[in-house]
């Protein structure tokens, strides 16, 4: 009866280490991945420690601001706050999304450097599942339509 | 006319299904088990009334019958007949009214197949399953009601989410995941009933849902890695997984309902982990509402997550209802839930399975905190945060790897204890497995320690699994001469389960493989390319053909045509396209995939010159990725097997009467006692035990 008493103390010990040593690798672990979502203004007001840390910047896409070079893939753009406030420039390799457009929402993620360039490596165009009519110039088929033989409308 | 009908038939089946979930308890209180007939009666009615709304929705959708707020949300004439009929589970009412129904149909199948078993364990289980369905119920009627009318009546609407209806497979997962899904409410009604019948003592209740359970299993399996391939065939970054909130979702039950099969097997043999076996359950459940919450309510942004107003809410009380209730039963039946048995041996297959369970529930602790964690932190701190895929790939890489071991350690332990002699002959011969795939894993550019610690225990645990077959079947071809066709078929016959989750472990190595092998040797290249021009990766040429465009019905398509070169000559083509829905700002990616045995060329469409002179491709070469679809099917494979009835329908009996079996004494390793047919003790045909020798598994006798 001791014994078994003992024995049970023994395993309720183990099992508080393992569970207290797992909860620390899961804190550990979460400390250095946790990825905060900031916007333009937010990333500048935090000054060096914004720099080379990762971070999911929202905000839109400056009108004009859009350079892609097709052939290097070289893409660079800058976002804003909603309202134009605060100004990150961001740069990207690869092709944008095919709907990349001036004002639109966007998220990138990526890590700021002391350079004051936003490297990107995934980029994410807020988009909604809501349906609403295209505006004028929105329509789709109109950026391709040269491509669809035989319609001439 | 069909709304109002729907709409009444969800109203009755409300009333019906709490006439019955009150029914039960009353008449066992007053024993009036005349009563009892009713309750099932209750949860049949139930089956027939959700199955009319169900049909009522499907016919409404076929006929744009616009007036249904359902149908206004997603139906739209262009879309084809076949993504119309789907579009059940498009969106929030409409998979609400699925998943009720899917509900519906496993109670109506439960308590027919288990009507006449005396005791309160089944009344109780439908009662409890009448209770989910109450909460179903109520969506239904309040914040997730699909059959609200709609005035005046638009000519059309906008069709589904053009990502859902892009790739047959919409067709396929979400059927399967709710299949999954909600066949864990079945486990964990039978565990209420347990509990509150109080025949949690007999441990019955674990046999009579283990078929269910592993259906359900194996429906989630097939579920998950179908989500995979639809995310692999449609959203264009050459991926499966991405820890997505909603991928977790599905996952997170799946760990904790593996983790129960395995602990169940435990309780049956060894009768321990009584408490633990329960709490998985329940945790399961729990787990499947969790995470449609995740997916439903709207707190996530994804694919999945259609947007709502209220229905979190109820979602989070229900949560709270079930862990409540069932707290309350399981310390109301705290002394029934004492173990009786106890561990004799570290060097045990029951070890093995705590291990086992210890390490899929940190697993799912692990993937649960990341995913909840930015939704408390929101809450708490205000601050919105996303957790890396980093996080998720460096915390779990370790528990896979040592869960891959064990898979090739646990089968080669026997119950209770083993001898040294046992685990040299068992545990030493598959390293050699382990050997050939570390030297494959070097020779092939896999680099990262865990990408070569994955590769060594596949080959470890694939050469443990098939051994097993191996021994098994050479013992009975050497003891009754058997031919190894018809050994194979009386081995597997014999043990299903048992032989069935070898062939389960297969699968989850060839997934494994997949993942190890596309994840550390993929290689991509993107570029914009004219018409005439090439671009390469892995050795792999494509040249462009041509960018064009075309009109399809319901959408609009533009393609770029690569033609695939081999030693200078053209081998087929791969087209990327990218769809345009109406009213959708957005195109949806159409990647195009070439699979060979050993690996796809994937390719992808970025970006486009309206005038059709460049197109931006992504090419990528994925090592393997065919093997983890190949590994889904011989998954299910192993749970349908694990499945089919027994051809002597009492397994269970005779899997115990062969664990007595227990070792021949003096038996020197590697020597095979039967080698003489005939000459193995209790060989003798229908004696019925079992025969068992250390470089032997048990042989089971077949009725003469």
């Amino acid at each position: 009866m001791a014994a078994n008493s003992n024995r049970r103390r023994w395993a309720i010990v183990a099992v508080a280490l393992l569970v207290g040593a797992f909860a620390w690798l899961l804190y550990g672990g979460l400390d250095k991945n946790i990825v905060f979502f900031l916007t333009p203004n937010e990333l500048l007001t935090k000054g060096a420690a914004g720099y080379d840390v990762p971070v999911r910047l929202g905000g839109q896409v400056k009108p004009g601001s859009v350079k892609w070079d097709e052939k290097s893939l070289d893409l660079r753009f800058a976002v804003t706050d909603t309202g134009g406030a605060g100004e990150v420039a961001v740069r990207s390799t690869g092709s944008p999304p095919q709907m990349f457009r001036d004002g639109m929402g966007v998220v990138v993620e990526g890590r700021y450097g002391r350079d004051r360039v936003f490297n990107a490596t995934n980029l994410i165009v807020k988009h909604s599942n809501e349906y609403r009519a295209p505006k004028a110039g929105e329509r789709p088929q109109e950026m391709y339509k040269t491509l669809i033989k035989g319609t001439g409308s | 006319m069909t709304r109002l009908l729907a709409h009444d038939a969800l109203l009755v089946s409300l009333a019906v299904i709490v006439f019955g979930a009150l029914v039960a308890p009353v008449a066992i209180r007053r024993g009036r088990r005349d009563w009892l007939p009713l309750a099932f009666a209750a949860v049949y009615t139930n089956f027939v009334l959700v199955t009319v709304a169900a049909i009522a929705m499907v016919v409404a959708l076929v006929r744009h019958d616009f007036s249904v707020s359902y149908v206004a949300q997603v139906g739209s004439l262009a879309t084809p007949l076949f993504y119309t009929m789907i579009s059940l589970w498009g969106a929030l009412e409409g998979s609400i009214l699925f998943w009720a129904w899917v509900l519906a149909l496993y109670g109506a199948l439960v308590v027919w197949i288990n009507r006449r078993r005396p005791g309160n364990l089944v009344p109780y289980a439908a009662t409890a399953l009448l209770g989910v369905s109450f909460f179903f119920a109520i969506l239904l009627v309040g914040p997730a009601d699909p059959f609200l009318e709609v005035s005046p009546v638009p000519s059309d609407g906008p069709g589904p989410n053009p990502l859902l209806q892009n790739h047959v497979l919409m067709a396929v997962h979400p059927p399967l995941l709710y299949l999954g899904y909600v066949g864990m409410s079945v486990p964990f009604a039978f565990a209420v009933g347990a509990m509150l019948s109080g025949e949690v003592e007999s441990d019955d209740w674990i046999r009579l849902t283990r078929r269910w359970t592993l259906a359900a299993w194996g429906f989630l399996s097939a579920a998950i890695i179908a989500g995979m391939w639809w995310s692999y065939e449609v959203l264009g970054w050459g991926g499966y997984w991405a820890w997505d909130p909603v991928e977790n979702a599905s996952f997170i039950p799946w760990l904790t309902a593996t983790a129960f099969l395995h602990s169940a097997m435990v309780q049956e043999r060894r009768a321990m982990l009584r408490l633990w076996n329960l709490n998985l359950v329940v945790g399961t459940f729990v787990l499947t509402i969790l995470g449609t919450f995740l997916t439903r309510s709207g707190i996530i942004s994804s694919v999945h997550a259609f947007t709502t107003g209220t229905i979190g809410y109820f979602f989070l009380a229900f949560i709270a209802l079930v862990l409540l209730a069932t707290l309350a039963m399981i310390a109301g039946n705290s002394e029934r839930l004492r173990t009786t048995g106890r561990l004799d041996s570290a060097a045990s297959r029951e070890t093995v399975f705590l291990l086992n369970n210890l390490f899929l529930t940190a697993f799912m602790f692990t993937v649960l905190v990341g995913t909840l964690f930015p939704l408390v932190a929101e809450a708490v701190r205000g601050v919105k945060v996303s957790v890396g895929e980093p996080f998720f790939n460096r915390m779990s890489l370790p528990l896979v790897v040592t869960l891959l071991l064990l898979m090739g350690v646990g089968p080669a332990l026997p119950w209770k204890s083993a001898t040294r002699e046992e685990l040299r002959e068992k545990l030493l011969p598959p390293v050699a497995g382990a050997a050939v795939l570390t030297v494959l894993a070097l020779l092939v550019g896999v680099r990262s320690a865990y990408g070569i610690l994955a590769f060594a225990f596949v080959g470890y645990a694939v050469t443990a699994n098939l051994r097993e077959y191996w021994i098994g079947m050479s013992a009975r071809h050497t003891a009754h001469g058997e031919g190894w066709g018809t050994a194979l078929v009386r081995l597997v016959g014999g043990n299903r389960r048992r032989y069935g989750g070898y062939v389960a472990h297969l699968g989850v190595c060839l997934v494994a493989l997949g993942v190890a092998a596309s994840s550390s040797l993929r290689s991509e290249r993107e570029a914009t390319l004219k018409p005439g021009e090439t671009l390469s990766v892995a050795g792999r040429t494509v040249r462009l053909k041509d960018v064009w465009g075309r009109e399809e019905p319901q959408r609009s398509v533009v393609g770029a045509t690569l033609e695939i070169i081999e030693a200078g000559q053209v081998r087929g083509t791969i087209e990327p396209r990218m769809n345009f829905y109406p009213g959708q700002q957005q195109p949806v990616p159409t990647p195009d995939v070439r699979s060979t045995p050993l690996g796809d060329l994937y390719a992808n469409l970025q970006a486009f010159r309206p005038d059709g002179s460049n197109a931006t491709v992504k090419l990528i070469h994925e090592p393997l990725v065919p093997w983890i679809w190949l590994g889904g099917l011989v998954v299910v494979f192993g749970a349908l097997i694990g499945i089919a009835p027994s051809r002597r329908g009492r397994e269970a009996v005779a899997e115990d009467a062969v664990t007595l079996g227990g070792t021949v004494p003096g038996a020197v390793p590697g020597t095979v006692p039967g080698a003489v047919p005939g000459a193995v003790p209790g060989a003798v045909p229908g004696a019925g035990a079992g025969v068992a020798a250390p470089a032997l598994p048990r042989v089971r006798e077949e009725p003469a």
